[in-house]
């Protein structure tokens, strides 16, 4: 099976029931993204494919063929962090960070659906709606932090949001 | 997760033809098939099938069975049209996995039943005959109405229950090349002594499209949905309401509600206590005492009476006052 993974072609031939989660992790070894739960209920594994983030655990691996598949590690490197990735360090939004690379997929993801007016259950206006802190947390809501750093990681997307 | 067949279909035809379990999205079969509650033993992704557009049609729309959650919510002529339709998807799951459910795996998503998903529990919707431990057992998610002594388990969905107010309509292709168009009022079934069947859907058949009539001019809409945690839960009561008034006097009554029983719940005798009064509170109090005069609780639950009695009163407030 072929796929598109952090912007170069690979190949693998994974059991018919791996996960894209397990695709990743172990036949790819990119072990950035994390098994919280497995059931689509942590974010942890959350990833962008063709541009939007969704749950690696709850899809599996032979659907995603010829897909483009972006991970943490594809976002930025040690020396070259991605803008989400510097403002949560800038802002510590994490302490164990466990859930950090699902927490950043998942809002550059985000701010990608914002920028493209998508509302949300808070949204007042579903045409046009504003990303205040209540908005951050309720479109982030699919992505949980045991370590409850959610605080630092508001101001982290706030603050890539709003540069 | 026990193994099986994997085909990709290029076409509805294609997909009828092959035999095996659909799987869209995936975010509830897979869940499902991680426990071994389902057991699918050929797959036939429908995942690609150029089912995925919104296009209007007969004054509605028609909504493909691909369109994923996301889209569906945020389309402008959706907002504009029914934003009871958007709000009630946005109200469900999350951001991620509304990206990836689509429009008929929504339909289809099965109960969030403790007993259902736990493989070492009696459970007669999973296997038929084994008996039902959410009798007698913990039941606070449970239906109060509708239910038999077979199951008492909820649809969980909030979208589908949206689309019930709407008069929605489910069209479907069947093995035989067949067509049929199924109202959202005939799809779901009652668990009766069959909860292991859903839908009237045959094996095989295929949900293409979504059919969404248009509304009485000047309706207002609603969804409200009252759960454990501000987001990323499953309602324990929801309701879903479409209002017109004029001159003072409701016209137009369509109110359908989730977390009640084993499919998005509409009652006609909740609209004739409303068509044709005031808005006011005895009009209100009326269509509530039509909702629930065959409630039942079984324990746990009891609490959803008098919580759906309080929801859909303070639904007819919102639907009927001053706009905010
Ligand atoms: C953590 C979590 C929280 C959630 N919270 C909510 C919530 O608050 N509210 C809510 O409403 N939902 C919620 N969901 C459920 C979610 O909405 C469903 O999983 C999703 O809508 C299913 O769509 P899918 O395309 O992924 O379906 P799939 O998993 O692909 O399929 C589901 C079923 O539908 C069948 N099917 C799919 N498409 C078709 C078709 N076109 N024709 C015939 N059969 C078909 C499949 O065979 C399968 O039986 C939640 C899910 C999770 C995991
Ligand atoms: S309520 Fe229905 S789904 Fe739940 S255990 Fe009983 S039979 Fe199974
Ligand atoms: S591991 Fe995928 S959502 Fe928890
Ligand atoms: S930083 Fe520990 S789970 Fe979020």
């Amino acid at each position: 099976m072929r796929f598109t993974i952090n912007g170069s072609k690979r190949e693998a031939d994974p059991d018919i029931r791996a996960s894209l989660l397990d695709l990743l992790r172990e036949e790819f070894r990119l072990t950035g993204t994390k098994k919280g739960c497995d059931h689509g209920q942590c974010g942890a594994c959350t990833v962008l494919v063709n541009g939007r983030r969704i749950n690696a655990c709850l899809t599996l691996a032979v659907m995603h063929q010829e897909d483009d598949i972006v991970t943490i590690e594809g976002l930025g490197s040690a020396d070259n962090l991605h803008p989400m990735q510097a403002a949560f360090v800038r802002h510590d939004g994490y302490q164990c960070g466990y859930c950090t690379p699902g927490q950043i997929c998942s809002a550059v993801g985000m701010l990608d659906e914002v920028a493209k007016g998508w509302p949300s259950h808070v949204s007042d206006d579903l045409s046009s709606p504003v990303l205040d802190e209540a908005e951050i947390s309720e479109r982030m809501s699919g992505n949980l932090c045991r370590c409850s750093a959610y605080p630092t990681i508001v101001d982290a997307i706030r603050e890539v949001h709003d540069a | 997760m026990k193994t099986f067949n994997y085909e990709r279909v290029a076409s509805p035809e294609a997909a009828v033809a092959a035999g095996g379990r659909f799987i869209a999205g995936g975010t509830n079969l897979l869940d499902l098939m991680k426990l071994g509650v389902e057991t699918p033993e050929r797959l036939v992704d429908i995942s690609r099938l150029d089912l995925n557009t919104i296009e209007e049609k007969d004054g509605g729309f028609l909504v493909g069975a691909l369109v994923p959650n996301s889209d569906l919510a945020a389309d402008p002529r959706v907002i504009a049209n029914y934003p009871v339709l958007s709000r009630a998807l946005l109200a469900g799951a999350s951001g991620q996995l509304r990206n990836k459910a689509t429009t008929g795996g929504n339909l289809l998503q099965r109960t969030r039943c403790y007993f259902f998903y736990d493989t070492h529990a009696a459970c007669n919707k999973r296997v038929p005959g084994s008996g039902c431990d959410a009798l007698g057992g913990f039941n606070r998610i449970h239906a109060i109405l509708g239910a038999s002594e077979q199951c008492i388990a909820t649809h969980p969905g909030d979208m589908p229950v949206a689309m019930r107010a709407l008069d929605a309509a489910v069209v479907t292709l069947r093995p035989d090349g067949d067509r049929r168009r199924i109202p959202l009022a005939d799809f779901y079934r009652l668990p009766g002594d069959t909860p292991h069947i859903e839908t009237v859907l045959e094996s095989g058949e295929l949900i293409t499209h979504i059919a969404l009539p248009a509304l009485p001019p000047g309706a207002r809409q609603l969804y409200r949905k009252v759960r454990d945690r501000a987001s990323y839960a499953f309602a324990l009561v929801s309701v879903a309401g479409v209002i017109a008034v004029e001159n003072g006097t409701i016209t137009h009554a369509a109110l359908a509600f989730g977390g009640l029983a084993h499919q998005p719940w509409r009652d006609p005798a909740v609209e004739a206590a409303l068509i044709g009064q005031p808005p006011i509170e005895a009009a209100f109090d009326a269509a509530a005492t039509a909702l629930l005069k065959d409630a039942r609780g079984h324990g746990d639950n009891d609490f959803k009476i008098p919580l759906a009695r309080r929801v859909l009163i303070a639904a007819l407030r919102d639907l009927t006052g001053e706009p905010a």
